[in-house]
């Protein structure tokens, strides 16, 4: 295959794991936007919605879809109860402490799952008989494009949730200045309870559609695309939404790319390759403000 | 009718004492004027009234209504509004979203939209700007940006921290044109200012803080003819 045609192929097959980056990366942008915290179980948080999203497959007997809301609205709930139980009430503490209980949390979600589900893989049920779409010299596959479109349609959806409706104009406000946004009679609790309700929501989708996509999910499985997610909404300016959709999908471009140029044991280097390039020359990532950082 | 009757406040931050004691009441309809030079804990008073200390002793009744131990997001609801020093709007929002967020706490779809035609009534500039990131407003419509956003919540008792800080002279003016308009319309005001002229001037009463204690207290006449409020606040000598 001529490079350029394999340059190509490797585009489309970055777009789609991109996406799922973009996906999981738009819930720690969310998250750090509102109580700047970076949220390491997130990635966690995404491999329970692939086993919430399995066991509603196999045991509830559910199709795709219901499935994947039933997963979805788990997720949230994880979410929200991680912030209530672990975050909130070291809300004035030292970030470090925060940041040592994030770690904590996704140890502890990380062992559970392999106590609950068991440490081996499952393979994940297909809704989709494999089939591969011919587009000229390139192919793309039907899960693919269940994964494309159901990412943007996702991200679609919570864009218009966050730019127009109430909840999500107050999650602005409230990132933009929180004591500002409760003397507007803000209840600020609810608010982050909303944060992690939508950002763990789109994650647990991630979850879903990554398990299709490799056939297999483990209790591990969200170490790396959750660290890969993070670099993602660093790279676009963490706290900036649209940030963590241009990150994750550069994210997964690259990733791809390197595949075609080199061997793909660079494949998880690259990430933090690109980031440290990108923060060299944007300190603030690819969509943040020059200068000084926001308060 | 007492709208706000504050009652042996006192606040410590750490082992400073910011507030010692302090008592004043506000009653219906009048514009009442907190004075103080810098420091002397005029805002740390409306941040402990608007519930956004955590630790206070003494009380804060509202309507008659111990309000000390309610959070400070349940306030606006009850008509206690607080306008915070440094105008604090959502720059990254439109002046129009800056407004509705005003009116968060409300339900009343009508009552809400007459209440934003209210505001564009009294701030044209605002209506003007009303699609355009409130980041991009100068210091005047800024302000005006935060009083109105105040308003849209109904108020029936609004605080003010210095909203002349930091304003042009000929803009200055105009922002106590506007308290008083505001005032006309039948919203109590409790101010906050360093520009003891023309606060004066504007208001039914007054006191003076100095470090944390209330020095003097009366109509906005008596405070003016004071001598040493004369030296000290007002250049006269
Ligand atoms: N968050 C704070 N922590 C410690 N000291 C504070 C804090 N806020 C205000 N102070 C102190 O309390 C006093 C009163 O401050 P403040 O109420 O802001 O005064 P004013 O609004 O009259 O200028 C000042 O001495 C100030 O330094
Ligand atoms: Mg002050």
């Amino acid at each position: 295959m001529p490079w350029h045609i394999a340059a190509l192929q490797q585009l489309i097959n970055g777009l789609a794991l991109g996406s799922v980056y973009a996906l999981i990366a738009l819930g720690y942008t969310m998250v750090y936007g509102i109580i700047k915290l970076i949220n390491f179980a997130h990635g966690d948080i995404y491999m329970l919605g692939a086993y919430f999203g399995f066991y509603a497959i196999t045991m509830l007997k559910l199709s795709l879809v219901p499935a994947m809301l039933v997963s979805m609205a788990a997720a949230a709930l994880v979410g929200v109860l991680l912030e209530r139980i672990a975050y909130r009430p070291l809300r004035s503490s030292s970030r470090i402490a925060v940041l040592i209980t994030a770690i904590g949390a996704s140890l502890l979600f990380q062992s559970t799952a392999q106590l609950v589900f068991g440490a081996s893989f499952k393979p994940f049920p297909q809704a989709l008989p494999f089939r591969r779409i011919q587009l000229g010299p390139v192919f793309i596959t039907n899960r693919q494009l269940l994964i494309f479109g159901v990412a943007v349609l996702l991200m679609v959806l919570l864009h218009l949730i966050v730019n127009y409706t109430k909840v999500g104009k107050a999650m602005r406000a409230v990132a933009i200045d929180k004591e500002a946004a409760l003397l507007m009679g803000v209840n600020i609790d609810r608010i982050i309870s909303a944060t992690f309700a939508l950002g763990s929501a789109l994650a647990a989708a991630a979850g879903i559609l990554v398990g299709m996509y490799y056939n297999r999910i483990d209790p591990y499985m969200g170490m790396m695309p959750g660290l890969k997610a993070f670099v993602a909404a660093v790279l676009g300016g963490i706290g900036i939404v649209p940030g963590a959709v241009v990150g994750g999908l550069l994210m997964g471009v690259a990733e791809n790319l390197v595949v075609t140029i080199g061997s793909s044991t660079l494949r998880d280097a690259v990430a933090f390759a690109v980031l440290i390039v990108v923060l060299l020359f944007r300190p603030n990532g690819l969509l943040g403000k020059k200068g000084i950082e926001k308060v | 009718m007492t709208v706000l009757a504050v009652e042996s406040l006192s606040v410590h931050y750490g082992v400073i004492q910011a507030l010692k004691e302090v008592s004043f009441a506000v009653e219906e309809g009048e514009i009442f004027t907190l004075l103080g030079a810098n420091g002397a804990g005029k805002t740390t008073t409306l941040r402990a009234i608007s519930g956004l200390l955590p630790k206070t002793e003494g009380k804060v009744l509202f309507q008659g209504r111990d309000i000390t131990t309610i959070p400070a997001h349940a306030l606006p609801a009850l008509g206690l509004v607080h306008v915070p020093e440094g105008r604090r709007i959502f720059s990254g929002l439109t002046v129009a979203d800056n407004l509705l967020m005003g009116a968060y706490h409300r339900r009343d779809k009508q009552g809400i939209a007459e209440d934003l035609q209210n505001v564009y009534d009294l701030f044209p500039r605002l209506f003007e700007r009303r699609k355009q990131d409130a980041g991009s407003l100068s210091g005047g419509e800024q302000q005006m940006l935060a009083m109105g956003r105040g308003l849209m919540s109904r108020p029936s008792l609004l605080l003010l921290d210095e909203p002349s800080m930091g304003l042009a002279p000929i803009l200055v003016q105009e922002i106590f044109d506007f308290i008083k308009e505001i005032n006309q319309r039948g919203t109590t005001i409790l101010l906050v200012e360093q520009n003891a002229h023309l606060a004066l001037q504007v208001s039914h009463k007054a006191c003076v803080l100095e470090t944390g204690r209330i020095a003097l207290a009366g109509t906005a006449r008596d405070v003016a003819a004071d001598k040493r409020i004369q030296e000290v606040y007002l250049g006269v000598s």
